[in-house]
């Protein structure tokens, strides 16, 4: 079992340090006033949360798998398919919780607005400098929100890693499914030590964002 | 045009006003910019700056910062703006905001003539060095944005109505400390102002606003030398002689 309390926190963390990484610049992009193009790429990007989870996982498999045109670039690498594995169920991941990350992001960035970049630039910083060192600490709420709850999902997704991942002990076979198998051979017992687990840490992490929410912005000076 | 000064030919639509300027202001000295609210006073200072792009030239000191093959961004042109609203930075304390201007200005401009130190001193601001942002007063936060805008050692200040959302005490706080702002800093400043009383202690020449125009005052007119010169005047001349006179402060007897 603590094989898969690992491998669980191991994906969640590895998928919430990719989604900021690539979610930032999209958000941030996403944030600026313009085109209509703006719009049509956050219903893309929102597109997860409405998609049931099988039906990413099914294109996934088929995306991932040894057929794939896709995968035909890392052939030459002795990779045939990800579907399986545990970097397939990252690619899920990150797929599956990018509305999580984005929208906070877009929100913080938004209420930023344009006058601090402004300011910055007139005192000389360049647009790097200016988003370095001004926007990103004025929208550093929506990074704490955004790592917390892409976090929080990645660790209850359910149906993407059961179509991509399987259930291999150690690779794929995160807390969720275990749960799952464990009901399924009646062991009860084990099912609600894991079940009490994760009502004990989603507990934690709702609790975690409202204290974000409400005491972040007194902290600072 | 001399090329020694700031030359700004801009036209262009801003919302639902069509903004058109024709400017030449002096390498020295205040140069007040006033007009009703809405004119085109910041949209025009925006465009100064390069926040804003609108058809037409800038220059300044005979360098080009925008034509039709050039527009310099912002952060490349040597202007200190201030704002009309509060700008300091939240996440940094009072000295925090002025280190971030000090530690970016352009050091191919030479050493700073205007050192934490001097800000300090001619902004009355060491007893908020260490405070947060949020502990200011109105005319606080003002004053240490403008030590920040000079911090960055521009070779232009702009000041974008920088009392005018202050209370009285806090209007008196900061117009007295910009006295000596001016009085002390070599390079040329524009304040924007709709208000005409404001500016006449500090500006050394007024450009008015009007529905999005402005030009560079034309020269006044050359009072005549004699008796027969003033005898061959049209009516319509003498009366902007008066005017010009009146203007320049002289009261008829």
């Amino acid at each position: 079992m603590w094989d898969a309390v690992w491998l669980t926190a191991k994906l969640a963390s590895v998928t919430t340090a990719i989604l900021i990484v690539l979610a930032t610049p999209l958000a941030w992009w996403l944030s600026r006033k313009g085109s209509w193009l703006r719009e049509v790429v956050a219903a893309i990007a929102a597109m997860p949360i409405v998609l049931p989870p099988t039906v990413l996982g099914f294109y996934l498999l088929v995306a991932l798998g040894p057929q794939s045109p896709l995968m035909a670039p890392l052939h030459p690498f002795g990779v045939r398919t990800l579907a399986f594995t545990f970097w397939g169920l990252v690619i899920g991941s990150v797929i599956y919780s990018l509305p999580f990350a984005v929208q906070p992001l877009r929100a913080a960035f938004e209420a930023v607005g344009a006058r601090p970049l402004e300011v910055a630039a007139s005192l000389r910083a360049s647009p790097l400098d200016a988003f370095l060192s001004v926007e990103l600490p004025l929208a550093q709420r929506g990074f704490f929100t955004a790592a917390i709850l892409v976090f929080a999902h990645t660790v209850g997704e359910f149906g993407v890693v059961l179509m991509i991942g399987g259930a291999i002990p150690k690779q794929t076979e995160v807390l969720s499914i275990k749960i799952y198998e464990f009901v399924d051979a009646s062991q009860y017992a084990s099912a609600h030590l894991i079940a009490a687990g994760m009502l004990v840490f989603a507990f934690v992490v709702v609790l975690a964002m409202l204290l974000v929410g409400r005491g972040l912005g007194r902290l600072q000076p | 045009m001399t090329g020694d000064g700031l030359e700004v030919s801009l036209e262009g639509r801003v919302g639902s006003l069509a903004l058109a300027a024709a400017i030449d202001i002096p390498a020295r000295g205040v140069t007040a910019l006033i007009g009703p609210s809405g004119c085109g006073k910041t949209s025009l200072l925006r465009c100064i700056a390069g926040f804003r792009r609108l058809a037409g030239r800038v220059a300044f000191r005979g360098e080009v910062w925008q034509d039709e093959a050039r527009f310099v961004p912002p952060h490349r042109r040597p202007i200190g703006y201030v704002f009309q609203e509060a700008s300091l930075f939240p996440h940094l304390s009072v000295r925090g905001n002025l280190a971030f201007a000090l530690k970016r200005a352009d050091p191919a401009a030479g050493p700073p003539s205007h050192g934490l130190d001097e800000l300090v001193e001619l902004l009355g601001l060491a007893p908020l060095l260490g405070r947060g942002v949020a502990q200011l007063s109105g005319g606080e936060r003002q004053r240490v944005a403008i030590a920040r805008a000079i911090a960055t050692q521009p070779r232009l200040l702009v000041m974008d109505e920088p009392v005018s959302s202050l209370d009285p005490d806090g209007k008196a706080e900061v117009l007295a400390r910009l006295e000596k702002v001016t009085a002390a800093l070599q390079a040329p400043m524009i304040y924007v102002s709709h208000d005409r009383a404001e500016v006449t202690r500090l500006a050394d020449r007024v450009l008015t606003m009007a529905a999005g125009q402005v030009r560079s005052a034309e020269p006044p007119p050359q009072p005549p030398r004699d008796a027969a010169a003033l005898d061959a005047l049209s009516t319509e001349e003498v009366r902007r002689l008066a005017l010009a006179a009146l203007k320049a402060g002289l009261r008829p007897d």
